[in-house]
């Protein structure tokens, strides 16, 4: 941690020094609509970028600094997005002056994009040495032997292994880190002044994250780019970046070096921004310690099916003998890397996907239980998706989501369903007047306060929570955080909590399991794992997410 | 604002169907053409009222009958038989209008679609004139007539086919799509195995063994055209299945029929609704083709299949031909115009 900082301050005398590359003076970028008042994503912003530096832009989503970055490129949809003010300067030059035909030498060329997600940003039609020529072919007329080495060269440089035997990969044989470094391959293949990198690891694991993270930052230095990096993560920026720019509803609040900014933050919504990280305890635990669910040797094997008679060959382990345990009251944490099996495993409990081994819940053993006897057992365990988006269907009110669980479970007391979901909607902390709105009415953190508050109703004794804040803002993570935190306190919930983000996790969980491609690797007490972590990968993504 | 939130929005359409609605509205084509095959249809409903043999009122002897509706004998108005009076008879009329001091009140066009006009000054197929402003058929019908009758047949033929076969196809989807596995495969393969028989050599087959109506046809071809619409319905439930809120519904204890009927099918309707113009188009033309090569509707019934064969046979009578054309391009370039509407609509990518 001090070395770092001594390099930034290093870094940041150097710089004062140096020129600047590109200059944002008041820039604004109004959208038209139909038949409704124009929107001012970005208003009145102003930043540099010096050459060689990084200069972060840094906000929650909707808050304008995608789009502040795209207007660098004139990648927005003109003539419906407009700059009623402002100018961009590169190298002296006003980019917004420019025409399209005299923008497109610059893009690609001068000023590059990375794009945050690599399945899409990368055509799955064309080989990956197809699309890195592409570029070179337009600004540098390069084809051919010619291209093909600077290829191989740059493949090398982004840390591809065996460049000359992935030339001829598609996109789908690559694993999402390796997609993103031919992403900035790309970019950096004729050889750019200025990087913009827009949320480029968001999509990625942690360790893979902070593989492409310092990838780019050694890139800077060999090559002396400038690097436009947009992010909402602030663990992200104070390691990576010189200085920050806070945007807010497309305003910039505060404008610092990254020192200055995490040492002394002087706008509020900075500072909330600086503590929304998932802090604090988790819930006390009952006195009375009563196993309430446990599994016995679960499995999720998917069978790999071959040749003409299907025979399996093979099985795909998505979840291999785990066994894990939780009192009443507790919280699990099972933490893991996508593809890890720490989804299938919960909706495996639940009986989502059909699973071999034991499954004992309060004195029922699940596993041999049907469809029908399990019904009555649903009420009990209840579970809290990932995507606020998906989960609620868009064609039922608020009132028929949270409806649809009383009515299977308890179709006699009709009544009382509609005090019930009142309770409940007050629960979660929503205003019950709303319960008649439908779901796209609600921002995401409050969806997922939806989701909750339909779990709930049925007064469950537990909750598989599958990565409930991962799709969230970080201060609207912590509300979710503290909301579930308090719930539990109050009913004695036993909580499943899945996730990859171990902030979140350490802020819940009592217990905790780490997967790793199905298997455990550890499980143990929280805190005891937090400080003392046994195995090499637990330590490895500790070291990511906290930077320790 | 606490009130309107607290009112049940039952009444209240969601937002997404209010977006449809002006998007169909915004599509003016398919707007006007849907008004005006309403207005067409709606019209053709009440044929009997426009094209009859029967007048609509008859007064005689200061009371009032309604020969549309009631049949009358010829005894009614002072005749001779006891046989039904034929109003198109001038005995009959001068009957009642010279002996009873009555008056007849005819309907816009004087014939039914199986009334002959025996006095024609040309031989049957007569050219159009004011008696019969699209002349006649070989056999002496009144074309604009048959046209009429024929339209609503069509049409209603199309409507209940459509509907059946959506219904079944939407059901047979569903299944498929939700249960997936050996359901799916089998189904499938069944489905391939139906769709590969030659409906038009089925039908003449089964023609000759009964008498083909309104009710075995729609019969015969609701065998074959409840497949259209299974393929888009199976795989909107496919993807549906897996969506969360369709687990978090199964998390809930929901049985399966609730799940599909419930989560998915609205989600697999909008797919339906975008076909179904399409399909109902398919059912008029299918109708049109068998009327055509004479396995369709029993003889004598108004077609518009039948009346393009006359137009083939008689090509000398190029009204004939020109009418047959006219109607159902027509009505079906409506259906076309109606159906792209109707999927602009429930385009969800479409801004408008």
């Amino acid at each position: 941690m001090m070395e770092t900082e001594t390099l930034m301050n290093h870094n940041e005398n150097h710089g004062s020094q140096n020129e600047i590359l590109l200059s944002v003076r008041d820039l604004s970028v109004r959208f038209e609509q139909d038949n409704q008042q124009p929107v001012d994503a970005v208003k009145q912003i102003n930043f540099d970028i010096p050459k060689g530096k990084t200069l972060a832009l840094v906000g929650e989503s909707g808050s304008g600094k995608s789009v502040s970055a795209m207007s660098i490129l004139k990648l927005l949809p003109y003539p419906k997005a407009s700059h009623p003010s402002g100018e961009i300067f590169y190298n002296g030059k006003n980019l917004l002056a420019l025409n399209e035909r005299q923008m497109c030498q610059m893009r690609g060329d001068k000023i590059s994009v990375i794009f945050q997600e690599p399945m899409t940003s990368l055509n799955p039609l064309h080989t990956i040495e197809k699309q890195i020529g592409e570029t070179l072919l337009l600004h540098r007329g390069m084809t051919g032997k010619q291209a093909q080495v600077r290829i191989l060269e740059l493949l090398d440089l982004v840390g591809i292994n065996d460049a000359h035997k992935r030339l001829k990969s598609y996109p789908h044989e690559l694993s999402g880190g390796q997609r993103q470094r031919v992403m900035i391959a790309m970019a950096l293949a004729n050889d750019p002044e200025l990087l913009i990198a827009d949320e480029p690891t968001t999509a990625l694991d942690v360790t893979i994250q902070e593989q492409i993270l310092q990838l780019l930052q050694s890139l800077q230095q060999k090559l002396g780019m400038s690097i436009l990096l947009i992010t909402h993560d602030l663990n992200i920026v104070k390691r990576y970046a010189h200085h920050v720019c806070v945007m807010y509803q497309g305003a910039q609040v505060e404008s610092a070096s990254t020192e200055t900014l995490f040492a002394n933050p002087q706008h509020s919504y900075t500072k909330m921004l600086l503590n929304a990280d998932p802090s604090g305890e988790p819930a006390p635990l009952p006195a009375i310690c009563e196993p309430l669910l446990s599994t016995d040797n679960l499995r999720v094997w998917f069978p790999v099916k071959q040749g003409f008679f299907q025979k399996t060959v093979d099985h795909i382990k998505a979840v291999n003998d785990v066994s894990l345990s939780i009192n009443k009251g507790e919280t699990l944490g099972i933490v893991g890397e996508s593809g890890s099996g720490k989804t299938t495993l919960g909706l495996s409990i639940i009986k989502l996907i059909r699973s071999v081994g034991g499954i004992n819940f309060a004195g029922h053993e699940l596993a041999s239980l049907d469809q029908k006897q399990i019904k009555p057992l649903r009420s009990r365990i209840q579970i809290v998706f990932q995507d606020p988006f998906g989960s609620l269907s868009p064609r039922m009110s608020i009132s028929e989501i949270i409806a649809e669980g009383l009515q299977i479970h308890q179709p006699d007391n009709k009544a009382q369903h509609e005090a019930l979901i009142i309770d409940a909607l007050n629960e979660v902390g929503l205003d019950p007047d709303s319960r008649h709105r439908y779901p796209h009415e609600f921002s995401g953190g409050q969806r997922q306060r939806i989701a909750i508050a339909r779990a709930l109703v049925l007064k469950p004794d537990v909750i598989i929570l599958d990565e409930p804040t991962s799709a969230l803002d970080r201060t609207v993570q912590k509300q979710i955080v503290d909301l579930l935190r308090d719930l539990q306190a109050k009913y004695a919930l036993t909580y499943l909590f899945i996730s990859h983000d171990l902030a979140v996790v350490k802020a819940l969980s009592h217990k905790l399991m780490v997967l790793h491609r199905g298997d455990i690797v550890e499980q143990g007490n929280a805190s005891e794992i937090f400080a003392n972590p046994q195995a090499d990968y637990t330590r490895a993504l500790l070291k990511a997410a906290f930077n320790l | 604002m606490a009130l309107i939130s607290n009112t049940p929005s039952l009444s209240k359409m969601s937002p997404l169907n209010q977006r449809r609605i002006e998007n169909f509205k915004n599509n003016r084509r398919g707007y006007w053409s849907l008004w005006l095959f309403t207005a067409l249809f709606l019209l053709s409903l009440f044929a009997e009222l426009i094209a009859n043999d029967n007048p609509l009122v008859v007064a005689y002897k200061g009371d009032l009958y309604f020969p549309v509706v009631t049949e009358y004998t010829e005894l009614t108005f002072g005749g001779e038989f006891e046989s039904p009076a034929d109003y198109k008879d001038p005995y009959i009329q001068s009957l009642i209008e010279d002996g009873g001091q009555g008056w007849i009140v005819w309907p816009l066009i004087r014939y039914n679609y199986n009334t002959i006009n025996y006095d024609l000054p040309v031989p049957a197929p007569s050219p159009p004139s004011w008696e019969n402003p699209l002349g006649t058929d070989d056999q002496a019908r009144d074309v604009l007539a048959r046209v009429i009758y024929g339209f609503r047949i069509s049409i209603l033929f199309a409507l209940v086919l459509t509907i059946a076969s959506s219904i079944i196809g939407v059901i047979a989807g569903a299944i498929q799509g939700y249960y997936g596995g050996k359901i799916d495969l089998f189904f499938q393969r069944f489905i391939e195995i139906w769709s590969g028989l030659p409906v038009l050599f089925l039908l003449i087959i089964l023609a000759s063994i009964v008498e083909p109506n309104f009710w075995w046809l729609l019969g015969i071809m609701l065998l074959f055209s409840w497949m259209q619409l299974v393929d888009v319905v199976r795989a909107e439930f496919l993807r549906g299945r897996n969506l969360e809120y369709v687990r978090a519904a199964r998390a809930l204890g929901l049985d399966n029929r609730m799940i599909m009927f419930r989560h998915i099918l609205p989600n697999a309707m909008v797919a339906t609704l975008t076909f179904m113009p399409f399909v109902f188009n398919g059912s008029v033309v299918t109708l049109t083709a068998l009327d055509f090569l004479g396995f369709g509707l029993p003889p004598g019934s108004p077609s518009l299949g039948e009346l393009v064969s006359q137009g083939k046979t008689n090509l000398h009578a190029p009204w004939l031909g020109i009418t047959a054309f006219m109607t159902l391009s027509i009505m079906l370039t409506l259906l076309i115009f109606i159906g792209e509407a109707v999927r602009d609509a429930f385009d969800p990518r479409k801004v408008s």
